[in-house]
């Protein structure tokens, strides 16, 4: 029988420091926001960060007010942090498989906007059950 | 999805919303390594995309790379892209065998002359013809034949972009890579063992996108991808630069997660996505696992040494370097680096054949 508290590895505290340094690009990119409107989107698959280390992240942002789940090609996730305009956005596939992960800063995602061309769909749609 | 139709008429057409595909583009940016601010060029770029015709050749191969692309979180996002493609010709995806998959691939070429993409995954053996062969052709004349109409080839996979196992000494089937015998076309490699999925769908998505190749490194791998070093991008490489280091696959340095050098870790000399694009949906890679790198994406990788011989021991001295370089611990990284390569030259050249007293010996 093999001893699984042998094989545990410890996830250390501040692995990589990479926590804190994101925390600080998102204070910019909040001020930023507030300055001009300018909009950050931080990819969080591009960056080396240790197991237990998201959790940690994500868990500093806490969550705020808003939480939506969009269904466009499998469910995603839009949820405001406890910090206004600080978003996590989720996306996954139609087997619930994680495609994709972003820090968003702006006043709103725009995946939550309806869109344009679904608009105009949608009219036609409804002047069709109308006619 | 006929030829003509562009991907965002095809998208409509199956019903997905102008959300659905921006989050496609999202996904897709991301799986490219490109930088989210990119989305709406891409999503512009993708709405126009055609539909491109991809002929697939599988030399002397394990099927690893098809096994590991088919399992690239398949039905959706990297599902779209196989719809946004017309694989024409995989002989061992497709249903049709011998003269009629043959007469598919030919009249694929003859359709998309000068516009296909070839993607080979395995290498190709010039010590005797008879060693691999499709339907009674060589490996090496079905290649050149293919490749004559290509606008641009594909390697997926260590065997066909570095020769690979097959390759590896004393080389009984003579084999070679792609790159060794086509000299006038794009050639992009795409190599590991096998390689990352999302990596293989994104050189296609890129291409697809912006239906140019992307920027290589000297080995002809998409710099996106493989521009940093597992080394460089690894989570564990704090304790590298502060001298931690596991000795054992047991022992407290590997239970608290320190750094694998010791222990064979090639993450120095290899170039790969494997640190922060993970596998199997971003869960782990190898080092996250407790297992050194065994540099399966570099050239050459079965011969370097041994997978548990560390690259070059760091000496008392580099480690306190390294300890007290902690600021400006990238002096100590370059020297240890240099000795690796030349370490692995050395390694490459001494090394004849494995026998039994090799592995024992061991690390």
């Amino acid at each position: 029988m093999i001893d699984t508290e042998m094989l545990k590895v410890e996830a250390g505290e501040n692995l990589t420091y990479n926590v804190q340094p994101l925390l600080h690009e998102i204070r910019h990119a909040l001020a930023t926001l507030l300055d001009d409107g300018g909009n950050t989107v931080i990819d969080l698959r591009s960056l080396p960060l240790a197991p237990g280390e998201e959790q940690k992240l994500l868990d500093e942002l806490g969550q705020g007010e808003v939480y939506a789940r969009l269904h466009a090609l499998g469910p995603s996730e839009i949820v405001e942090t406890r910090y206004p305009g600080v978003w996590v956005v989720v996306h996954y596939n139609s087997s619930d498989e994680v495609i994709g992960k972003f820090i968003e800063v702006c006043d709103i995602p725009g995946l939550l906007r309806s869109q344009q061309e679904d608009i105009r769909q949608g009219l036609e749609q409804l002047q069709t059950q109308l006619a | 999805m006929s030829k003509d139709e562009t991907l965002g008429e095809a998208l409509r057409r199956q019903g997905i919303s102008r959300r659905g595909f921006l989050k496609f583009c999202a996904a897709t940016a991301s799986m490219m390594a490109l930088p989210p601010g990119m989305v709406p060029a891409i999503a512009a770029a993708l709405e126009k995309a055609r539909r491109p015709s991809v002929i697939w050749l599988s030399f002397q191969e394990c099927t690893g790379c098809t096994e590991s692309l088919t399992r690239s979180h398949s039905p959706t996002v990297e599902g779209l892209i196989f719809d946004a493609i017309s694989l024409d010709y995989h002989h061992t995806l497709q249903a049709a065998s011998g003269t009629a998959a043959e007469a598919a691939r030919e009249a694929a070429m003859e359709e998309n002359y000068g516009k296909y993409i070839l993607v080979v995954d395995g290498s190709i053996p010039l010590g005797n013809p008879g060693f691999s062969t499709i339907a009674g052709i060589s490996n090496q004349s079905m290649l050149m034949e293919t490749a004559k109409g290509a606008a641009a080839i594909i390697s997926v996979g260590t065997c066909a972009a570095y020769g690979g196992i097959p390759h590896a000494s004393p080389n009984p089937t003579g084999a070679v890579s792609v790159s060794d015998l086509i000299k006038d076309k794009p050639i992009i490699n795409v190599p590991g063992c096998p390689p990352i999925p999302v990596v293989i769908t994104g050189v296609l998505a890129h291409f697809l996108t912006f239906g140019a190749i992307p920027e290589l490194d000297e080995l002809g791998r998409p710099k996106a991808f493989y521009g940093k070093s597992i080394h460089d991008r690894c989570y564990r490489r704090p304790f590298y630069d502060k001298g931690l280091f596991a000795e054992t696959f047991d022992d407290e340095g590997a239970k608290k997660g320190w750094c694998l050098y010791k222990l064979g870790c090639k993450g120095p000399t290899t170039y790969n996505a494997c640190a922060t694009t993970k596998w199997n949906e971003g869960t782990s890679f190898p080092i996250e696992a407790g297992h050194p790198c065994l540099g399966c994406s570099e050239p050459d990788f079965w011969d370097g040494g041994g997978f548990y011989k560390a690259l070059s021991m760091p000496t008392e001295d580099i480690t306190r370097t390294a300890v007290y370089a902690v600021g400006a611990g990238a002096a100590a990284g370059v020297a240890l680096g240099a000795m690796n390569r030349a370490r692995k030259k050395r390694a490459e050249k001494a090394h004849e054949k494995v026998t039994i007293d090799d592995l024992e010996k061991g690390s």
